[in-house]
């Protein structure tokens, strides 16, 4: 059961840090703290908008394929893969 | 050969297709017809996924969406993308662990309840019946729009489509038709992007178009060098509209923004596709591979917004701004083409013989109105899909690409109809009929009961898609924002709270479910019957639009589910190795054989 328990916390150590690099690029940069970086130009715009319209999503592409190689790495180190 | 015959033609052999793999697709068994027997490579998932994901609105509406509003409006890219990260590490791989095949048989098995389950059908039926409403009138339009049948017709002939491709594959068949339809849409959406992309920056890659800088030689009293989004601003505020790149008012952005993102995530015919992936890890990848072909799409809408917004200016102010605006017997081929249809319109108000386009409704607009003697904006009718459906002519490409549109947009508006459907059909038969109304049922009598509900149900939908109930426009909020105050908050304590007990869950539910739906009703009217509204917009409560109202009503869901789980005993033993073994990838492959 102990192993388990590790198993689900580095799980959700992973999961945590994921969602808070996707809430900064999407609610952060792309809308609430877009003022902050908007003197990054950005092919006439600022970094803000191209977060709203192109880097959110590609961050959260990132995101889930480096998620799904970490917990697939996770489940082997814990004997749990399938 | 005219334009019309060449849309059948090019519509037709898409639909042989979809015949072709709807024989070959059949299904044999319950696993089969639910979850296409678990076989399918994450990959192919994440294609069908894709397809069963964009609908004929983000397909056809989006970037018209995008492009009347600007920045504010990215709102659509990003909520319905950033959806996926909750899926992918919040429910898709611990669901497919759990092994069975429908949303609510999750609920029911977790929470021990067949009154959980219960609920969670209505709300799953509620979900999707509202949501499949859109995709079959999204259907119509476009055979109307396309092949010059008229809209009934058109909408029969959808509901025909899919009744072979479903009830004789069910999800084996859908998701092979899906990954067809996935491949005409993309192709038909990316050429003529890439090519306008090209015309006004040199760029082949729309998304980068989009941040780069124009051309020479694009007409309009355009400057080469001068990026687009600048010239794209300049151009708006000189006619007296919105600046492209402005924000409004970023908390309610951020709002909406949230309540679609845990909408999708909590959407059960998106969810279901993960249960058909052999393993755990595979609905991990194939939650990215979604993603991936979804962002093909998406990253390309808001450029394909941007430049046909920019091409209808120039081509209505051919000198710029400054200069005349275009005579009405200079207009492009095009632009009577689609005169004739009615989605663009043009009156000479002020009798010139040119037609000015501006917006008559700001102060800079009249003041632009005053300056040059126009008697308000002749450019009467601008409808918004006009922006995708009429790209591959303002890009001047051949025939054969303009017939693609047309079968990527009936593709679009199928494929999701298709997913909906099952995710109705499995509802009733597995959930109702199997589990609640006749557990011994046989494994061919529970397939006939499933090819049965799933005909039944796209009766139900061609029947609301002649007769659209009243509130056509408010249903895509609801199916959000009841997603998300509903489903998702119930499926994520399932996985991540142990103690998390039936009494709990059925609370929140139903909190979710009536705080949305009172929320709802208030300000639209009860069940969206017009004027029965009690409040208006000016009464919001925070100044939030029940648009907004999914992450709130999934506050409810969380908070109410906490405090009935403290306040009752904890769930039995059983249930909690259940959750943990949820918890564990290992044993996945084994749920195949139940």
């Amino acid at each position: 059961m102990s192993e388990n328990n590790a198993y689900w916390s580095a799980n959700l150590r992973l999961v945590t840090i994921c969602l808070v690099i996707w809430a900064l690029a999407s609610y952060g940069f792309a809308i609430l703290l877009r003022p902050l970086i908007s003197g990054i130009e950005v092919g006439g715009t600022d970094l803000g908008f191209w977060f709203a319209q192109q880097g959110s999503i590609l961050v959260f592409l990132f995101l889930i394929f480096f998620y799904a190689w970490r917990m697939n790495k996770i489940d082997r180190d814990h004997g749990v893969d399938e | 050969m005219d334009q019309t015959t060449l849309n059948f033609i090019v519509v037709g052999l898409s639909f042989a297709l979809y015949f072709g793999i709807a024989i070959w697709a059949r299904a044999g068994s319950t696993a089969e017809f639910y979850a296409a027997g678990r076989g399918v490579n994450p990959v192919v998932n994440g294609m069908a996924t894709a397809a069963d994901w964009m609908s004929a609105a983000s397909f056809i509406s989006m970037a018209g969406l995008i492009a009347f509003v600007g920045y504010n409006n990215s709102l659509f890219l990003m909520g319905w993308t950033g959806g996926y990260v909750l899926m992918a590490m919040l429910l898709a791989p611990y669901l497919r662990k759990f092994g069975k095949y429908t949303v609510p048989e999750f609920v029911g098995d977790r929470y021990y309840s067949n009154t959980a389950r219960v609920v969670a059908v209505i709300c799953l039926i509620v979900i999707s019946v509202t949501y499949v409403i859109g995709q079959m009138s999204g259907a119509g339009v476009a055979f109307a729009r396309f092949l010059e049948v008229d809209r009934d017709t058109g909408l029969y002939i959808a509901g025909a489509v899919v009744f072979v491709y479903a009830v004789l594959g069910g999800m084996k068949g859908i998701t092979y038709t899906q990954v067809a339809q996935y491949c005409v849409l993309i192709i038909a959406y990316t050429i003529p992007a890439i090519f306008i992309s090209l015309q006004l920056t040199g760029n082949p890659i729309p998304g980068l178009g989009l941040f780069s800088s124009m051309n020479e030689g694009v007409a309009g009293g355009v400057e080469a060098g001068v990026p687009l989004l600048t010239t794209l601003d300049g151009l708006l505020t000189d006619l007296g509209f919105n600046e492209y790149t402005a924000t409004t008012n970023p908390w309610l952005m951020a709002l909406y923004t949230l309540s679609l993102m845990i909408g999708t995530a909590g959407l059960p015919h998106v969810i279901i596709r993960f249960f058909t992936v052999p393993k755990v890890a595979d609905a991990r990848w194939s939650a990215g591979w979604a993603l991936v072909f979804i962002a093909l799409l998406y990253l390309t809408a808001p450029a394909v917004g941007a430049m046909a917004r920019l091409n209808i200016i120039t081509t209505m102010w051919p000198e710029g701004t400054q200069g005349e605006a275009v005579a009405q017997e200079d207009l492009p081929d095009w632009f009577n083409t689609w005169e004739v249809t009615g989605l663009l319109g043009t009156e000479d108000l002020n009798g010139d013989g040119r037609i000015q386009y501006y917006n008559e409704g700001s102060a800079e607009g009249q003041a632009f109105a005053e300056a040059n003697g126009l008697e308000g904006n002749e450019l009467v009718t601008f409808n918004r899909d006009i922006l995708v459906l009429a790209n591959p002519e303002i890009a001047n490409l051949p025939g054969w690409v303009i017939a693609l549109i047309a079968a990527g947009g009936i593709a679009a508006a199928l494929s999701t109809a298709a997913g909906l459907l099952l995710a109705i059909s499995s509802a009733i038969s597995h959930d109702l009929i199997k589990s609640v109304m006749n557990p011994g049922i046989s494994e061919k009598g529970e397939l006939l009961a499933a090819r049965i509900s799933m005909a039944g149900a796209i009766v139900v939908a061609v029947y609301l898609g002649l007769n659209p109930p009243g509130f056509a426009a408010q249903v895509v909020a609801l199916a959000f924002g009841l997603a998300a105050a509903t489903l998702f908050p119930t499926l994520m304590m399932g996985i991540f709270s142990k103690r998390m007990n039936s009494a709990g869950a059925i609370a929140g539910m139903l909190a979710g479910l009536i705080s949305t739906c009172l929320y709802l009703f208030l300000y639209l009217g009860w069940f969206f019957v017009p004027g029965t509204n009690m409040l208006d917009s000016s009464q919001y409560l925070f100044g939030i639009p029940p648009t907004h109202f999914g992450p709130i009503g999934a506050l409810f869901n969380f908070g109410v589910a906490f405090l009935v789980s403290r306040a009752t005993a904890e769930p039995p033993q059983e249930i909690q190795d259940l959750v943990e073994s949820v918890r564990i990838p290992r044993g996945a492959g084994g749920a195949l054989a139940k």
